[in-house]
């Protein structure tokens, strides 16, 4: 319980520092929500009296826990561009890209872990070395060139999708899910086959120790000692990676909704840094990192369930 | 003993094909410095979207550029902003690794605490801040890209000085009354060097990924200027008729990062 507190205290400070990093680095731009509402060629004095109106010329820590208590109520400010309430910019694209990510994930643990499991146990066997060189490929793949070469094959020779026929889950649900498919098919290749590489190792490392001596010796076969006793020790790394991986879904998908013209977050994201839309960008990006602390905790609290002993060691 | 023999020996299978792939790459790339077969912004309105031919070996684009010539120039700039990406962030890293892992105490936590916030971001995300403050353009990238690398090379070169403060040849050499400095770089220093190689090289990959992912999204290298990504991004429009203008300029990527990621491995088995 200890443990989970101190985590939670710690996610909060991050959050804490991330938001003011973030809101102080938007704030040292020049231009202004002022300058913006009024355009640079107005005279000094009309935008003097704006400035006060909205509060711009107060000092710096009171503007930004203005800023913060009113973005943690959902109040994220306004765009520059559309002059729209950003928060309802952000909720009607949020759940294509959070739904890609998640399904994304969803296909890497599926799939790394029954293949990481099996090469495993078989590694040096023919398959093993197959899927290693696979892997060894996938890596190297960028995802936005995988997204090209699925986009290609599937979409344009086998037909099996349209290319840039997008349509919004709130018109077609299931249309909507089998055109996401492809995308989430090529942010998840790269990362299972990380997931893949790093859980044989890890498993074949574990297999090395004395404690599965001391398995087998008790008369467990293989099975029960890999999934007994190897292979709770052996998912600690790969659970830290699939924590860092759910960021990077996020994230890469803002890059895989360029490829497969998916109007999602990452197409607000970029088309407000070239319209400089600060206000959109900021929450954004503060969205995002609150989703990654939140992540980097939930794995926190998994690694003390799996082994009791960070639990014990981070109290003592 | 063959040579054959002797290397079939020394190094196993992949990292030998990572060492012909790098070899291979690295030649094109200190070539594409002096040599292109053709200028890499001349327009050929003949040879639009021209298939592979002996005359053009990648074919052309929808300009009638020679896409062998700027896939060329594009490898040539992406290894040049992933090496000074590279460099940056592994000067920073060592730097505050080193300083933290070694003396530890109240700066140790602030620095990691502020690593830990820097590291929770995704590199791409944090380049984006950063394009979207000052700018796009290469030196923007490479300055974005290499603060988003200092963090990890921190974490790695911090645990190693924390395993080898304590250990008896640094406790030897202080009371020998070497000064600090010297122990930290002259001592422990060259002790990292085995796994601070192989994360150099991942983070090098890392880099090649970072920077043809932002210049797919045109915040990179800019046009006229050839780079992989961005040849990536316009070859979309023309995939179905030309589909040559995708595959090359992704291959070159690819055999970039595995020739580096096989090399990485083969360091890392031998660390």
């Amino acid at each position: 319980m200890k443990y989970a507190l101190k985590k939670f205290a710690a996610m909060l400070v991050t959050i804490l520092c991330i938001s003011f990093l973030v809101y102080l680095a938007f704030d040292l731009i020049p231009g202004d929500a002022a300058l913006a509402a009024l355009g640079t060629d107005v005279e000094p004095e009309r935008l003097a009296a704006l400035r006060e109106e909205m509060g711009l010329n107060r000092p710096f820590l009171e503007r930004y826990f203005d800023w913060l208590t009113s973005f943690l109520r959902g109040n994220f400010g306004t765009s520059y561009k559309y002059k729209l309430p950003v928060a309802d910019m952000i909720v009607s694209k949020l759940p294509v890209t959070v739904i890609m990510a998640l399904i994304s994930f969803a296909m890497m643990t599926a799939v790394s872990l029954p293949v990481g499991i099996y090469t495993a146990k078989h590694s040096g066997g023919r398959i093993d070395r197959v899927i290693t060189v696979v892997n060894q490929v996938m890596m190297s793949v960028p995802h936005f060139f995988m997204g090209i070469l699925i986009t290609y094959v599937f979409g344009m020779v086998l037909k099996l999708f349209t290319p840039g026929g997008f349509v919004s889950y709130k018109v077609d649900f299931w249309g909507f899910l089998s055109y996401i498919l492809f995308p989430c098919v090529a942010i998840a290749l790269p990362k299972i086959a990380m997931s893949v590489k790093l859980l044989r190792g890890s498993c074949i490392g574990e297999a090395k120790k004395d404690y599965v001596r001391t398995a087998y010796s008790k008369g467990n076969n293989t099975n029960k000692v890999l999934y007994g006793h190897v292979l709770k020790n052996a998912m600690i790394p790969v659970i830290t990676l699939w924590g860092m991986t759910l960021a990077d879904m996020l994230v890469g998908s803002i890059v895989i909704e360029q490829v497969f013209n998916i109007p999602g977050i990452g197409r607000i994201l970029l088309t407000s840094i070239s319209y400089r839309d600060y206000p959109v960008v900021e929450a954004i990006i503060v969205l995002i990192a609150f989703v990654v602390v939140a992540t980097n905790f939930c794995v926190d609290l998994i690694y003390g369930m799996i082994d009791p002993r960070i639990n014990v060691g981070a109290e003592s | 003993m063959s040579l054959g023999k002797w290397i079939g020996k020394k190094y196993p299978v992949n990292v030998i094909i990572g060492m012909v792939i790098t070899g291979v790459m690295l030649l094109l790339i200190v070539m594409s410095f002096f040599y292109t077969p053709y200028d890499i912004t001349k327009m050929d309105s003949a040879s639009k979207l021209a298939a592979p031919s002996l005359c053009h070996l990648m074919g052309c684009d929808n300009f009638g550029r020679d896409i062998f010539s700027r896939v060329l120039k594009g490898m040539q700039n992406t290894f040049v902003i992933a090496l000074l990406t590279v460099i940056i962030g592994t000067t920073g890293g060592v730097l505050i690794g080193a300083f933290t892992g070694f003396f530890g105490g109240w700066l140790d936590e602030v620095l990691m605490r502020i690593i830990d916030v820097v590291f929770a971001f995704p590199s791409i995300l944090l380049a984006l801040v950063f394009v979207s403050i000052f700018g796009t353009g290469r030196y923007n990238v490479v300055a974005a890209l290499g603060v988003a690398f200092i963090p990890s090379f921190a974490r790695i070169v911090r645990g190693e000085f924390i395993k080898y403060r304590e250990m008896d040849y640094v406790k030897s050499a202080r009371l020998a009354g070497v000064g600090r400095p010297r122990i930290i770089f002259v001592h422990i220093l060259p002790n990292t060097f085995p796994v601070l190689t192989s994360s150099v090289m991942i983070g090098f990959n890392n880099a090649v990924l970072a920077e043809a992912g932002m210049s797919y999204l045109g915040i990179g290298v800019q046009p006229p200027d050839a780079s992989l990504g961005s040849m990536l991004s316009e070859s979309q429009t023309y995939l179905f008729s030309a589909p040559w203008y995708a595959v090359f300029p992704g291959l070159m990527i690819i055999l970039l990062v595995l020739g580096f990621s096989l090399l990485a491995d083969g360091i890392k088995a031998n660390a």
